[in-house]
């Protein structure tokens, strides 16, 4: 899922100090599992908001709303009657979820209420972590299912490099080296064999660092 | 208004538990706590969540206390851990928000304590007249 985590409640007045009557939009998806932008966060931001409003003399009018999806332009139009009453919208959806409000309403400012952090998974109650880039071309079942592009501070496709440290990353000591965990798993399902292939220079191309990716499917266009 | 003749309005969710049982206890033992509670029964602290603490600062509260089991002692194991955290997590967006957080606390006792219920519901009431009103209340429209 993408993970991210709201913005400061002083940030987000300062952003729209200007407006009165404003919509806290949640997105029922990824940001609702990572406890950022779901329902109920849409009610404590708005509350805060309030709260922070009167406090600094400034009469928010504040709406609450969630969708579904807010990447999706089929249930962002059951947001437009509460869209066309606000003076703003301060987005609860990842990066992409706010962009998508933005295009669909060129006319309404639309503001991030997040920062979109990562693509990960709950480890744990109450931990995020990260495990995939989106680099475009996936090198996983190359290395037992474990991303050395994200998990590995150096990206590092052959082998750890000289800082690891009893198992632990040089850069985060915090973390286990993430070769540790490749050799681990590999020793585990008889596939060590895989380690003695050497990994020619990653294909970046299909990144991000040629700028906005499109993704077209030919048979599913109308 | 001063803090000497200013009467907060004291929101206290209490544990059906512990804290409630204590102040009907209190009661019958005659110990008198401030008229300034409005005790709000919950079955466990634990069913608590952020938002509702907020609502009632929005909705007037000049402070709200949340009176769960001793810790380690919680009918339903570790639902006033889970109120703690979110007590502490609703501290800091007050802060955020520029609300006191003191006027926000949580406190932990038994069913049998009815002198530590009186006690913790005097303090609270100390700590926010001293406070004063809650500027939410003053500045609404």
């Amino acid at each position: 899922m993408i993970v991210a985590e709201r913005k400061s409640i002083p940030e987000l007045v300062e952003l729209l100090k200007d407006y009165r009557r404003i919509l806290v939009l949640g997105c029922g998806t990824c940001v609702t599992v990572c406890l950022a932008g779901g329902e109920r966060e849409v009610s404590i931001i708005a509350s805060a908001l309030r709260i922070a409003g009167k406090l600094r003399g400034l009469d928010f009018q504040i709406d609450e709303l969630t969708i579904e999806r807010q990447c999706d332009n089929i249930f962002i139009e059951q947001a437009a009657e509460a869209i066309a009453k606000s003076d703003a919208v301060l987005s609860l959806g990842c990066g992409a979820g706010v962009q998508a409000i933005a295009e669909r309403y060129p006319d309404k400012p639309v503001y991030a209420g997040l920062n979109t952090k990562f693509l990960g998974i709950l480890e744990e109650r109450g931990v995020w972590a990260e495990k995939c880039t989106a680099c475009g071309a996936c090198v996983l079942n190359d290395y037992g299912g474990i991303c050395p592009v994200t998990r590995c501070a150096k990206h590092a496709l052959n082998g750890p490099c000289g800082g690891s440290r009893e198992d632990h990353c040089e850069v985060r000591p915090d973390l286990p080296c993430v070769w540790q965990l490749i050799y681990q798993r590999l020793k585990s399902t008889g596939q060590l064999d895989r380690l003695r292939q050497i990994e020619p220079p990653k294909d970046w191309s299909q990144s991000a660092s040629g700028g906005p990716r499109v993704l077209i499917r030919e048979d599913h266009r109308i | 208004m001063n803090s000497d003749n200013f009467e907060p309005t004291i929101v206290a969710f209490c544990c059906h538990y512990c804290a409630y049982s204590a102040a009907d206890l209190a009661g019958s033992m005659r110990l008198q706590y401030p008229p300034n509670i409005r005790i709000i029964r919950t079955p466990c602290t634990g069913r608590l969540e952020v938002e509702l603490f907020l609502k009632a600062f929005e909705d007037g509260a000049d402070g709200v206390i949340v009176a769960g089991c001793e810790e380690g002692s919680c009918h339903f194991k570790e639902g006033n851990l889970i109120a703690k955290r979110r007590v502490n997590a609703t501290r800091e967006l007050m802060n955020e928000s520029g609300l006191e957080m003191e006027r926000l606390r949580m406190v932990n006792m038994s069913a049998a304590n009815a002198p530590l219920f009186k006690k913790a519901m005097d303090d609270m009431v100390a700590t926010v007249r001293k406070l004063g009103p809650s500027r939410l209340k003053k500045v609404a429209p």
